[in-house]
């Protein structure tokens, strides 16, 4: 091991090594003693051939075998509570301990979703609350909470714009124009809205081309998803213009709120012309990823398409009582988009964070992260490759094109290498625009000190570039497993456990 | 700033460093007609007054009423060690797992999760998790129509009303039909998916089908002859979509045994709150052909450079980052924490341990029927079912009402979210499971037995009118 490399390694916060499945540790006749055990007659009024054959092949673990199988694994894991995660258009900032109470407490979390609205009065209370203090952040009229993700917030949002058109016999319009620097939910959503997408290119300073864009726009679009700040961390400049040509053209401008923690307090996209937007509850409101979900991704309307938003609303009585639509009370809205109301527990965490912030502190949280940004963007600078100079939001792309020209070393060594030095990388090869791109977000919860670490981190590693690729190119050395095959991943699926592939790669204990 | 670091000189010293005199400079983009007047929203709050309004919303619910309530969304008990365990911030604050080398935890979890569902649903291939049954019933009905190329699906009046809403709204985006098999009206079979109309509906050559979509146990909590209606839906050419309930599958057929070839469901009854409707849980399964079809992410185990075992997102050529609108579908963030709870509440139980919660249920809700049918409150469906049922009960949402006076929440009143049904108007949709108690079956037979005593329904409404002009 080089000096370097014993340097270089890092008090990682994940841990060293893989455990055996819950499937291996399983043997029969463990575990057991959580509920009573039924009468040996119950199921016995129905019919033989509608039951199962033999029971499932679940483990059969002791508690704590399980308490261990867990712990172990969680050790694995990188996370925000364990170090920095400056994960470009995600806002992995940290998440407050209060709102896991919060969600908690038995009058929220053991509330039934049918429950009648006189027995829901305080969870009813507390949506239409935070539904209100959205509308105003959003400067919308009104927002909806059912979306379970900024994703389906999406798919909420441009299945209103084609009610809209359609309510107003506009039927041609087929096409939703998204900018090539978009994350790739948005010309998903518009596939499965029903609408061709149109991919507008960037100009040289990030923002949208103008030029293009009203070469692309027409009777046939239906609406513009435009993500602002965009995913290069920039705020676009030329946002009047769009917004009238949009308007113009008979369609709908539909912002991705998935930037929104750089804004608050500074720009409400309602009030400066957008007629739909989404929130993304984790990225901007801090409620925990949870590895992939669950968040939520409420949706804000002007007035235009105030009568298409998904049932059912949470009113207010003039009377002070809250309630929900009931079944067919607004026949004009687009349906539901799910089961309930919203992911409730989740909105609970939202709700507290609004509160703790309120006015001042959550505009303080939009000028800290943009702050921070600024400050690591010129910091790498001469670094690595830092594409646009002008000023960024909360987040900007760096880039290892140079890099790469002249050592060899690629974006996704480097930030394999970051994984060395304990850091978890930023995002890579996102926005598609940029050649060999670093998304870096810090976030308003990162120290100075872990923010200069981090420099030092990336000045090494450009170092080691040029004196020792080799070390970059098999980065990481010190992470619970290396590079992955992910070929063989792909071409011969493993998806599930059965004994067989558990011979063929042995279990690791 | 209450979850900051940076004090007035670490700011400074930033401004500094980027060559500002203050923030302000930093928002100069945003053009100045554009800019945002102030925040009308109340002053920050510190966390012991937090504290106390959180407590004091959350006490306004009322939860303290023994309830029957289901209808998609159970109580169950969920041993401790599940809350303990999701609580490891390892968990709870990490992303999706994009760079595998540091997030060999939640893939090891998610592969296990897809594991510990194909061995109940008897399928192949799961997802690692969709927003809810909802979602996922719409996201397996808009797969079979990728998979078959055809544009029409079946959905069995029998599918939750929910999910029926929620299919409708993706299909209108997508311009697809969904049409909707009845239910048969009386007889033995009465309430379950009607056979007949199936095989009519499946026939128009000129309108082929791409999926039949039903579940089981069905909304009004019936067993529904699956086989039969998956050989129907496969001589038809359509793909078999079973709805299904994870803790029922501990017991009863799989859609597996039965030849379904997509599975979707709400896992919320694996140890998770009911949280007032979410973060639940979306189920989708599917046959090994249809794993390139599948929307939401999929983990694969598979080895590093060194050889050693390893879990990795697999398939990734189906999924919005790569391919953008030629996806399978737009899904991104899913409920991966709550996968995570399934799996876990599924290792705490064991499969003898699935196996008493659901037998449990069953055999609680046997005691539950004969006790409301000795209250004069009989079951309106006579098949089999297994732990939950419709009652039939005059003026239903005027008792309903009533019964929650006397700290009884009797179900759901049918008429509320199947109003255009008339046969459903006096219909009360009740269920048990493990944790509902013989005292509080003999505390909702005693109340209901002395409302159908003591009134009519016409009285039962007068009296409901009443009571709302009094709140008020």
């Amino acid at each position: 091991m080089t000096s370097t490399e014993s340097e270089g390694r890092p008090t990682t916060p994940a841990g060293d090594r893989l455990g055996p499945t819950l499937f291996e540790r399983s043997r029969p006749g463990r575990g057991g003693g959580k509920v009573p055990h039924p009468p040996k007659d119950a199921l016995a009024r129905i019919p033989a051939d509608l039951l199962r054959a033999e029971g499932p092949r679940l483990p059969e673990v002791s508690e704590p075998e399980l308490t261990r199988h867990y712990v172990n694994l969680s050790k694995l894991n990188y996370s925000v509570d364990s170090g920095f995660y400056p994960l470009g258009s995600c806002t992995m900032k940290y998440n407050p301990k209060i709102d896991e109470w919060a969600a908690r407490l038995a009058g929220f979390s053991t509330l039934h979703p049918f429950a009648p609205d006189d027995l829901a009065q305080g969870t009813l209370q507390l949506l239409w609350e935070l539904e209100t203090a959205l509308a105003e952040i959003g400067g919308m009229k009104a927002v909806t909470l059912q979306p379970a993700a900024g994703a389906q917030g999406e798919l909420t949002g441009i299945l209103m714009v084609r009610a809209y058109h359609r309510s107003r016999g506009d039927t041609d319009r087929s096409e939703v124009l998204v900018p090539d620097s978009a994350h790739g939910t948005n010309p998903a959503t518009a596939s499965m809205a029903g609408f061709r997408t149109v991919s507008i290119p960037s100009a040289p300073d990030g923002g949208v081309d103008v030029e293009a864009f009203r070469s692309a726009l027409g009777p046939r679009t239906a609406a513009v998803m435009i993500t602002n700040p965009s995913t290069l961390g920039l705020f676009e400049s030329r946002l009047c213009e769009l917004l009238d040509a949009i308007h113009e053209a008979g369609a709908l401008a539909y912002m991705d709120g998935a930037n929104l923690n750089a804004i608050m307090g500074r720009f409400k996209p309602g009030d400066a012309g957008f007629d739909v937007m989404h929130f993304n509850m984790h990225k901007t409101f801090s409620t925990p990823h949870g590895g992939g979900g669950p968040g939520a991704g409420p949706v804000g309307v002007g007035g235009t398409l105030l009568p298409f938003l998904p049932s059912p609303r949470v009113l207010r009585e003039p009377d002070g009582r809250f309630r929900l639509e009931a079944a067919g009370e607004r026949p004009t809205g687009i349906g539901r988009v799910r089961a309930f109301v919203g992911n409730a527990g989740i909105l609970v965490r939202a709700y507290v964070y609004i509160r703790a912030h309120g006015d001042s502190g959550l505009r303080e949280v939009s000028d800290d992260a943009v702050l921070a940004a600024n400050y690591l963007k010129s910091r790498l600078a001469g670094v690595v490759d830092v594409p646009f100079s002008r000023p960024c939001m909360h987040e900007f792309v760096a880039s290892s094109a140079s890099l790469k020209a002249e050592t060899g070393i690629r974006t996704l060594d480097v930030a394999k290498r970051l994984i060395d030095y304990g850091f978890h990388p930023p995002t890579i090869y996102f926005p598609l625009t940029v050649e060999e791109a670093l998304l870096i977000e810090p976030t308003e919860t990162e120290s100075l000190e872990t923010l200069d670490a981090f420099v030092e981190a990336m000045a090494r590693i450009v170092e080691e570039a040029h004196s020792s690729p080799d070390l970059l190119h098999s980065a990481p050395h010190y992470s619970p497993v290396r590079r992955l095959d992910e070929t063989t991943a792909a071409r011969q699926p493993n998806l599930r456990w059965r004994a067989m592939t558990g011979s063929q790669t042995p279990c690791p204990d | 700033m209450a979850y900051g670091p940076h004090t007035n000189e670490d700011r400074a010293r930033m401004l500094a460093a980027i060559g500002v005199e203050s923030v302000d400079e930093l928002f100069a983009d945003i053009p100045p007609s554009l800019r945002a007047s102030k925040l009308e929203l109340p002053s920050p709050e510190s966390e012991a007054e937090l504290t106390v309004r959180l407590r004091d919303l959350a006490s306004r619910n009322r939860v303290d009423l023994a309830s029957f309530l289901g209808a998609g969304a159970y109580r169950h008990f969920t041993p401790a060690v599940v809350d303990q365990l999701l609580l490891r911030g390892e968990f709870y604050t990490a992303y999706t797992p994009y760079q595998p080398e540091i997030s060999q935890g939640t893939l090891q979890t998610i592969y296990e999760y897809q594991s510990l569902m194909a061995e109940l649903t008897g399928l192949d291939v799961v997802s690692a998790s969709h927003y809810d049954g909802a979602a996922a019933t719409a996201e397996a009905a808009l797969m079979s129509c990728r998979a078959t190329r055809r544009e029409r699906v079946l959905v069995g009046r029998g599918v939750h009303p929910h999910y029926r809403e929620t299919l409708r709204t993706y299909f209108g985006g997508a311009s697809l039909v969904a049409d909707e098999i009845p239910l048969v009206s009386e007889g033995p079979t009465a309430g379950t998916t009607d056979l007949a109309a199936l095989e009519r509906m499946l026939a128009g050559a000129d309108r082929p089908v791409a999926g039949v979509v039903v579940a089981n146990p069905s909304f009004l909590g019936l067993l529904e002859p699956m086989a039969e209606m998956g050989r129907l839906a496969h001589a038809a050419g359509a793909l078999f979509v079973a709805v299904v309930e994870p803790v029922s599958l501990a017991v009863l057929a799989t859609p597996g045994e039965y030849g379904a070839d997509i599975a979707a469901g709400e896992g919320q009854s694996l140890g998770l709150p009911l949280s007032y409707g979410g973060p639940y849980l979306g189920i989708l399964a599917c046959r090994e052909a249809l794993v390139r079809g599948i929307p939401g992410r999929l983990v694969g185990m598979t080895t590093d450079i060194d050889g050693r075992r390893a879990f990795v997102m697999t398939l990734r050529a189906r999924e919005q980052d790569i391919r953008r609108e030629k996806a399978s579908s737009n899904i991104c963030t899913n409920q991966a924490l709550c996968a995570l709870a399934a799996a876990m509440y599924l290792g705490a139980m064991g499969p003898h341990g699935l196996r008493d919660v659901a037998a449990l249920g069953a055999a609680r809700a046997g005691e539950l029927e004969s006790a409301l049918a000795a209250a004069g409150a009989p079951r309106m469906h006579p098949g089999p079912y297994l732990n939950e049922f419709a009652v039939r009960v005059p003026a239903a949402p005027a008792v309903h009402a009533r019964l929650i006076e006397r700290g009884i929440l009797a179900g759901l009143p049918l008429a509320r979210v199947l109003p255009d049904d008339p046969s459903l108007a006096d219909a009360l949709l009740v269920c048990a499971t493990e944790v509902t108690t013989p005292d509080e079956i003999a505390a909702f037979a005693g109340a209901l037995g002395d409302e159908l005593v003591g009134g009519t329904g016409h009285e039962g409404a007068d009296r409901e009118g009443v009571g709302r002009e009094t709140a008020r």
